[in-house]
């Protein structure tokens, strides 16, 4: 159960996202951009650094819903399970590779990070932009993954939830949705 | 010199080099892992300058956060982003939002030491003591913060808005701090280099960076 009150049709992180709105808008925005907005890295590659950030930070409802909307980018679930195991075996590019690794070690502390391992991002021609949107995109997950945890949020066990989450997020990106939220109330409801 | 609220017309470059130390060293600690647009600028300003495109969220959740409607005081809560960046070893994260506690405490820069000692000379209430306790364990792991954890801030006083900020304060931190780190950006290491800064953070706010349309003219 949740710490403080939240609205019940919103689990995870959306129903903090409405319970503070005035903080929830610069996150969106931040969100909406690092993820979504026009960068060398695309969307899917995106979705995967917050994949594996969410995932190392143990937080299941992020670790779900990123991993569909990853999944529903790429065309299939392959990429996100291999990677979760061994970001050496993950069927991307060198490069992003060594971005993953970069945000594994944002994930532990951002002192775990190199001099090596940013220096190897570059060999395999990773640009300074890129490296910089890696590292905000893992401290960022890091704040989603203790948000939503240390507000001990629910996550729902069903597999299908996260499904319609991650189509949310591939169509409708990280913005509030300009209707807010009531809608859902009525799928909770038994018919 | 200091920057008064409402004082809007100093460009947004001038704003900048203000964040610039005055006794900066000629060579820089160490070099961010990034190139930047200016090494001199330390900590998050000098990324702020490299990604205009983030720096307006990044500064507008700084604003809502620490000095924005709480239940808690802007001391109160500067003293906790201190705090966690302390546990984070985030020197530039410590003592700048240290130095910013202070100026809304009306305490002197020296005593941002006080936090690495425990708050033995800083009042501390109850309730931000089980506050701050809280923060310690989003620090660690959201899944560290316990029932009792919450029940004992309750207990002194906190309600959910209290509870709701202290956790979102402690998590934003661990973004801030891991941002700033994880680039290797360089931080001045006295007290004192941080005083007009955080009076600035504690009195001007921290939408004053230059965005967008800035940057270009720069």
């Amino acid at each position: 159960m949740p710490h403080i009150p939240l609205p019940e049709h919103l689990p995870g992180i959306t129903g903090l996202l409405e319970y503070s709105q005035l903080t929830a808008e610069p996150i969106r925005q931040l969100t909406q951009f690092i993820l979504r907005g026009e960068n060398s890295l695309t969307p899917a590659e995106r979705e995967l650094i917050a994949t594996v950030v969410s995932h190392h930070n143990e937080c299941r409802f992020c670790t779900a819903a990123h991993t569909a909307a990853a999944d529903l980018l790429l065309g299939e679930n392959e990429t996100c399970a291999i990677m979760k195991q061994d970001i050496d075996a993950t069927p991307v590019s060198d490069k992003m590779k060594a971005l993953l690794k970069i945000a594994a070690q944002v994930q532990q502390s951002g002192k775990a990070v190199t001099a090596e391992s940013v220096a190897h991002a570059k060999a395999q021609g990773a640009t300074d932009t890129e490296i910089h949107d890696t590292v905000l995109i893992a401290g960022l997950f890091c704040l989603y993954n203790r948000y939503v945890d240390g507000m001990a949020t629910v996550a729902p066990a069903d597999p299908q939830f996260y499904t319609g989450l991650g189509q949310r997020l591939v169509e409708h990106g990280y913005n509030r949705l300009p209707n807010g939220y009531d809608h859902l109330k009525k799928q909770n409801r038994p018919s | 010199m200091h920057t008064m609220p409402g004082c809007t017309f100093t460009s947004a470059a001038a704003r900048m080099q203000e964040e610039r130390p005055i006794h900066s060293p000629e060579i820089f600690p160490q070099m961010a892992h990034i190139t930047l647009p200016d090494e001199s600028l330390p900590g998050i300003v000098g990324l702020f300058n490299f990604r205009p495109e983030t720096a307006g969220p990044l500064q507008l959740l700084a604003e809502t956060l620490l000095r924005g409607e709480s239940p808690l005081t802007s001391g109160e809560r500067e003293l906790i982003a201190s705090y966690v960046s302390l546990l984070n070893d985030t020197h530039f994260c410590h003592t700048s939002h240290g130095s910013a506690a202070m100026a809304h405490l009306g305490h002197d820069v020296s005593l941002i030491d006080d936090i690495k000692n425990g708050f033995q000379v800083i009042e501390v209430s109850p309730k931000l003591r089980a506050l701050l306790n809280i923060a310690a364990k989003v620090q660690k792991s959201g899944k560290a913060v316990t029932d009792e954890d919450i029940a004992a801030a309750r207990a002194e006083g906190a309600g959910d808005k209290e509870i709701h900020d202290t956790v979102l304060i402690a998590a934003a931190f661990c973004m801030f701090n891991r941002y700033v780190d994880g680039l290797g950006t360089w931080a001045p290491q006295e007290n004192e280099a941080y005083r007009e800064m955080g009076q600035r953070m504690a009195f001007t706010g921290y939408v004053r960076f230059p965005i967008k349309q800035d940057a270009v003219e720069v």
